[in-house]
């Protein structure tokens, strides 16, 4: 076993050869950290995540990761017309690990009752996804990363919108998560959330910062992470990212 | 009344039509629901209805009509792709050209005075028409489609249900895509001996849109749409034998009339819905 879970070296890459989306990203986590990924829209937060899971077209530097990671996406970019349970969308969390000849194993179908327990919707298996709130949705959706039972889990602004319950359930899985040595990544515009986390990552087409809260978030960092949308409040100690776009 | 629904089948012709139907729905039904799923009717009509110069240039030869209708697929999807890649006209525009040019090829093929007259068999189907040979033919290709869709349920539900997460649940969704299109040729070609390649494109769509009216979940809407398309088999045959009208157009007609009736269900939400 040599060092940690997450190491990223150098990394660069776009949706096309020549055509750069993210440049110069560096930084190595260790087990058990929740990394806030901070920037504004178009700054490179999914093109990231999309490196992680080696799925961006065009690609340089080094990305090594333990394990498959899971990843949790915008509740809105799933098709809410689909005929699927809430139940059903966690156990899309054992497929890979299914042979398509096989039925679900009875051991993946009691795991993932009690991922929806642990996002606190064991009373909404039943239920159609579509019709699901926002927040329960999202909430879903992280059930479904728990039952991938991945060491690395990247989640693209799991926060956004979400109603307060949801918020604080999903608050307490990560400090689970984290429990259990896993490696979160959060892309987020939430700067206060970011602070009560373990590393943070500022991106804006390049890698501004990597460090621990109380070091990097600070107002000039913020400041060249998101130039215009930042939004300084008084005595320049809290500053809140504003998202521009709208779902 | 049982003679009513029995006597029909008592002759070797009626029994054949029968068998086709059958084996041609427990394709046709669930693939209707994955086309519809994944937003491609339009390709669902567009490559039946685009096969037809194949279909007429075998007729012409001689030829197997399942070769023909191979070609034909093959030439239509060729078009398809190459048109709707065409920045100067946008996808659907190049596609809808491609599509009225193959079928317009078709047809002055089909209609020139030295050819046996044989395009209404290829636009509506000779049901009646259908020999031991075609039979197998068809269940070796519908069974293939049924497999194929069985073996790749879970892969192709990720694909569609959430795009961006599919790949690290183990799908990638563009080849998923392009499989699913792959067997829409395959069943095409399976059905279009039966239903003619008018016709074809609804006993998939329309069994498949009725199916994800009613039912709440993705297993219930497969089966249900498999037994739907049977149902509209049999009803088609039943109408056609007692009030002697045209088979094919018939189970078409069944199909679409079941899918009508589907929107009398109460909507398939309602038992999820039970916040209020």
């Amino acid at each position: 076993m040599s060092g940690s879970p997450v190491v990223v070296e150098g990394l660069a890459g776009g949706y096309a050869a020549g055509a750069d989306v993210l440049r110069g990203v560096s930084f190595t986590l260790e087990a058990g950290t929740i990394t806030a990924v901070l920037g504004p829209n178009g700054g490179g937060k999914t093109t990231l995540f999309r490196a992680m899971l080696a799925e961006l077209p065009a690609q340089r530097g080094v990305v090594r990761l333990v394990g498959r990671p899971a990843y949790v996406p915008q509740t809105d970019r799933t098709r809410l017309d689909f005929p699927v349970n809430a139940l059903d969308v966690v156990l899309m969390g054992a497929y890979s690990r299914t042979p398509s000849w096989r039925r679900l194993a009875r051991a993946d179908r009691d795991a993932a009752r009690a991922c929806l327990d642990r996002v606190g919707l064991a009373d909404a298996a039943r239920r159609r996804f579509g019709a699901l709130s926002g927040g329960q949705r999202q909430r879903v959706l992280i059930a479904r990363a728990l039952l991938q039972d991945s060491p690395v889990v990247l989640l693209d602004e799991p926060l956004s919108g979400v109603d307060a319950v949801s918020a604080a359930r999903i608050d307490a899985v990560f400090d689970e998560l984290r429990a259990e040595r896993r490696v979160l990544l959060v892309a987020t515009h939430d700067v206060e959330q970011a602070r009560r986390w373990d590393r943070v990552v500022c991106l804006n087409g390049e890698q501004v910062a990597f460090g621990a809260p109380a070091e990097v978030l600070t107002t000039a960092v913020l400041r060249s992470t998101y130039g215009a949308e930042l939004v300084v409040l008084a005595g320049g100690e809290r500053a809140v990212a504003v998202d521009h776009h709208s779902h | 009344m049982l003679d009513w629904l029995l006597d029909p089948f008592s002759g070797a012709l009626m029994q054949r039509a029968l068998a086709e139907v059958l084996i041609v729905a427990v394709a046709c039904g669930p693939l209707g629901v994955w086309v519809l799923l994944y937003r491609q009717s339009y390709a669902a009509e567009s490559i039946s209805h685009a096969m037809l110069p194949g279909l007429v240039i075998a007729a012409l030869a001689g030829a197997p009509l399942l070769l023909g209708a191979v070609g034909g697929v093959i030439a239509a999807a060729v078009a398809i792709a190459l048109a709707g890649r065409d920045e100067r006209l946008g996808g659907d525009v190049g596609v809808a050209v491609a599509i009225t040019a193959l079928f317009g090829l078709g047809a002055v093929l089909a209609l020139s005075p030295d050819v046996p007259a044989r395009l209404g068999e290829l636009l509506f189907g000779d049901l009646l028409g259908v020999t031991g040979g075609d039979l197998v033919e068809a269940a070796v290709l519908a069974g293939g489609v049924a497999v194929a869709l069985a073996l790749a349920h879970r892969r192709l539900a990720l694909s569609v249900f959430d795009r961006a997460a599919a790949p690290s649940l183990g799908a990638r969704p563009a080849r998923w895509e392009l499989a699913l299109l792959a067997l829409l040729a395959v069943c095409t070609v399976a059905a279009v001996r039966g239903l003619g390649n008018l016709l074809v494109v609804a006993l998939i769509l329309a069994p498949g849109a009725a199916a994800l009216n009613v039912a709440p979940r993705l297993p219930a809407a497969l089966a249900l749409s498999a037994a739907l398309a049977t149902l509209a088999g049999v009803l088609g045959l039943l109408a056609s034998y007692h009030w002697e009208v045209a088979a094919g157009a018939s189970v078409a007609l069944a199909a679409v009339a079941l899918f009508a009736l589907s929107l009398f269900v109460p909507s398939r939400t309602a038992p999820f819905d039970t916040q209020a």
